[in-house]
C-alpha cells in the first residue's frame, strides 16, 4: 500500500484509457503524456500500459507502507525520499517506511510515478483511469490507500550510465497533421497557423488546452462529429482549443490539425503562458 | 449499390474519417449504421473501434502502423459490395417524462416565448418519435432527430451552472436528456427519472443509434414510484419492436 500523506495540485491514477466507449459518450482517459508513462513503467518492467500516478504542477507525499521499487519520470518536481533527493528516470529502491514528497517544479508540468508491479485499482470499462462519475474516484486525496499489483518479472537492474532522452518536455514543436476540416481555412489562415506562436492559456487541463492568441474566423460549426484527444478545434470567435485525454468524444467546431501523439505528450507538459509552434506533418 | 458519394480522410496517426453528404437524415443514418456493420463483420477480430456521428463514421486502429492507402480502398470496396438494406424493425423505447413545472423550469416561458399552451406542448414532445442518432457529449447522452418545428427555440443566452440529472430538453431544433447532472443551456420541459448511462451493465447504454425513443408523460407521484425503482435497480424500460 502507498499512503497519501498530502494531496498534490491534481494527481490521478492513469492507464492507457478506455477504448471502445466512446460510442457510448465515455472520454478516452488516460496517461496525459504517454511517453513518460511508458518509460518509467520499461524501466522497471512492468507493462508499458500499467496504472501510474500523474501529478500536476505539485506532487503528492506518499508514504511508502512496503518494501518495492519505483521509479519516477516526466516533470522535474524535485522528489526527494525521506527529504534526500532522487533522481528522475532511475529506478529507486524503497523501504517500508518512506515518504517520497516533491518540491519546486523546474521543468515540464506533470510528473508520473510508476511502482514495480504497477498500482491496482478498480477497473472499469477495460480501464483503471481515474475519471469523474465513471470510477469511484476521480483524483487522489489525502488518506487514500493505493494498492500495488504483483510483479510479474524479476527487476533487472539498471546499468548506472544509463541516459534517457527527455528533451521533448522542453520542446515548443507541435507536430500536426490536417485534421478533417484543415482545408476550409484559407491559405492566410494556413500559413498563420505555422508561421505564429501560441500561448497556452490558463484554461488548460486534462480535456483541453486553450491557446490565448486567436485565429481570425469566418468558419462556421461543422454538423456535431467525431473528435480524438489531440484534435484542435477553432470556434466561431477564432479560440484555438486542442483536446486532450478526458475530451468529450463528438464536437461541433471545424477540426482543423490533429496532433502527432508524440505531440500530445510535449503539450501535456506544457503550462499557462508558456509557447508552442505548430508544425505541419504530411 | 451504394447510395452516397462517400470521401474518406486519415485522421492523425490511428483513424480514417468516413464522411456522407452535408445534411442530417435517416436515409443517411441508416446507410452508416449498414456499413458500420458490414466493416465489424470484417474487422472485428483486429479490434478496431467504429464510432458514427450525423454524417461520419470514424475507424480507429489499434496501432499507429496503418498503411491508409490500402485500408480506404478496401473499405471502399466494402462500401461498393453493400447490399441495399430494406430496414424491416426498429426498437421503439417509451421514457417516462414528467412535465409538472417543478421539473419543467422553462415551459411557462417557452410557453409566452411560441404563444402556445403549456398542454399543446406537451403534446407535440409527446407525440414524436424520436431517432436515436448517435451518443456523444456526456456518457449516455443521446443526440434525438425528429422534434416537432412548433417546439423549435434558441438555447438560452446563458447556460445554467446546473441542470439536474434526467432533465428534458430543447435546444435550437433539437430535444435530448441530461443523463447527468451538467452546465447545459438547453430550455427544460420535463424530467425522466431513469438511467441512460449505467456503468454497471456491460452495455452501458440501452438504446443505440437506430432506435427511437417516445416521451410519456407522468405525474409527479408516478415520477417518484419510477426513480425508487429506478434506485432498487429494478425498473423496466418499457420497450417494443415495430415493424415498417
Amino acid at each position: 500500500m502507498i499512503k497519501v500523506l498530502k494531496a498534490g495540485f491534481y494527481s490521478s491514477i492513469q492507464d492507457f484509457g478506455r477504448s471502445g466507449y466512446q460510442a457510448y459518450g465515455v472520454p478516452v482517459s488516460g496517461v496525459m503524456d504517454k511517453q513518460a508513462a511508458i518509460l518509467a513503467n520499461s524501466l522497471l518492467g512492468n507493462p508499458e500500459d500499467a496504472p501510474v500516478i500523474e501529478m500536476t504542477m505539485a506532487g503528492d507525499s506518499l508514504e511508502f507502507q512496503i518494501d518495492t521499487h519505483i521509479c519516477i519520470t516526466g516533470a522535474d518536481m524535485s522528489p526527494k525520499l525521506d527529504r534526500i533527493s532522487i533522481d528522475l528516470c532511475k529506478i529507486i529502491k524503497v523501504n517500508k517506511g518512506n515518504v517520497l514528497t516533491f518540491g519546486t517544479l523546474k521543468f515540464g508540468f506533470r510528473s508520473y510515478v510508476a511502482v514495480l508491479g504497477g498500482i491496482k485499482l478498480e477497473i472499469v470499462m477495460g480501464s483503471g483511469s481515474m475519471y469523474k462519475d465513471i470510477t469511484t474516484s476521480y483524483k487522489l486525496n489525502k488518506g487514500d490507500e493505493v494498492s500495488i499489483g504483483e510483479p510479474n518479472t524479476q527487476l533487472i537492474e539498471q546499468h548506472a550510465s544509463l541516459r534517457v532522452d527527455v528533451s521533448y518536455i522542453k520542446s515548443k514543436d507541435i507536430n500536426a497533421f490536417k485534421g478533417p476540416e484543415f482545408d476550409m481555412l484559407s491559405k492566410q489562415q494556413q500559413s498563420e497557423l505555422f508561421s505564429k506562436e501560441y500561448t497556452v492559456s490558463k484554461n488548460n487541463n486534462r480535456m483541453a488546452y486553450q491557446l490565448q492568441e486567436p485565429l481570425e474566423n469566418s468558419l462556421e460549426p461543422i454538423i456535431t462529429s467525431s473528435v480524438l484527444p489531440g484534435t484542435v478545434q477553432l470556434t466561431p470567435s477564432g479560440n484555438l482549443i486542442i483536446l486532450m485525454r478526458d475530451c468529450q468524444t463528438t464536437g461541433g467546431y471545424p477540426r482543423i490539425l490533429q496532433l502527432e501523439e508524440k505531440s500530445i505528450s510535449i503539450l501535456a507538459q506544457k503550462y499557462t503562458n508558456q509557447v508552442i509552434r505548430f508544425c505541419l506533418v504530411n | 449499390m451504394p447510395k452516397y458519394q462517400l470521401t474518406y480522410k486519415p485522421y492523425g496517426e490511428r483513424a480514417i474519417l468516413i464522411e456522407w453528404p452535408s445534411i442530417i437524415s435517416e436515409a443517411i443514418l441508416y446507410d452508416i449504421l449498414a456499413f458500420k456493420k458490414a466493416i465489424l463483420k470484417d474487422k472485428q477480430e483486429e479490434g478496431v473501434e467504429l464510432n458514427s456521428a450525423y454524417r461520419s463514421l470514424i475507424v480507429i486502429f489499434k496501432d499507429t502502423s496503418i498503411d491508409f492507402k490500402k485500408q480506404i480502398h478496401y473499405f471502399k470496396n466494402i462500401y461498393t459490395s453493400l447490399k441495399k438494406e430494406h430496414r424491416q424493425h426498429y426498437k421503439l423505447w417509451k421514457i417516462p417524462v414528467c412535465y409538472h413545472p417543478d421539473f419543467g423550469i422553462d415551459l411557462e416561458c417557452l410557453s409566452q416565448e411560441k404563444k402556445i399552451s403549456i398542454e399543446s406542448i406537451i403534446e407535440a414532445h409527446t407525440k414524436g418519435l424520436y431517432t436515436v442518432y448517435f451518443i456523444g457529449f456526456l456518457p449516455g447522452f443521446l443526440y434525438l432527430g425528429g422534434l416537432d418545428e412548433l417546439l423549435w427555440i434558441p438555447r438560452k443566452g446563458t447556460p445554467r451552472l446546473t441542470i439536474e440529472k434526467g432533465s428534458v430538453g430543447i435546444g435550437g431544433n433539437q430535444t435530448g436528456i441530461y443523463p447527468k447532472e451538467s452546465p447545459g443551456g438547453w430550455n427544460i420541459i420535463g424530467n425522466a427519472p431513469i438511467d441512460f448511462f449505467n456503468i454497471q451493465n456491460d452495455i452501458p447504454c440501452f438504446a443505440s443509434p437506430g432506435d427511437k425513443i417516445q416521451c410519456i408523460p407522468i405525474s409527479k407521484k408516478e415520477h417518484q414510484d419510477v426513480k425508487i425503482l429506478v434506485e432498487a435497480g429494478v425498473y423496466q424500460i418499457e420497450s417494443e419492436v415495430i415493424h415498417d
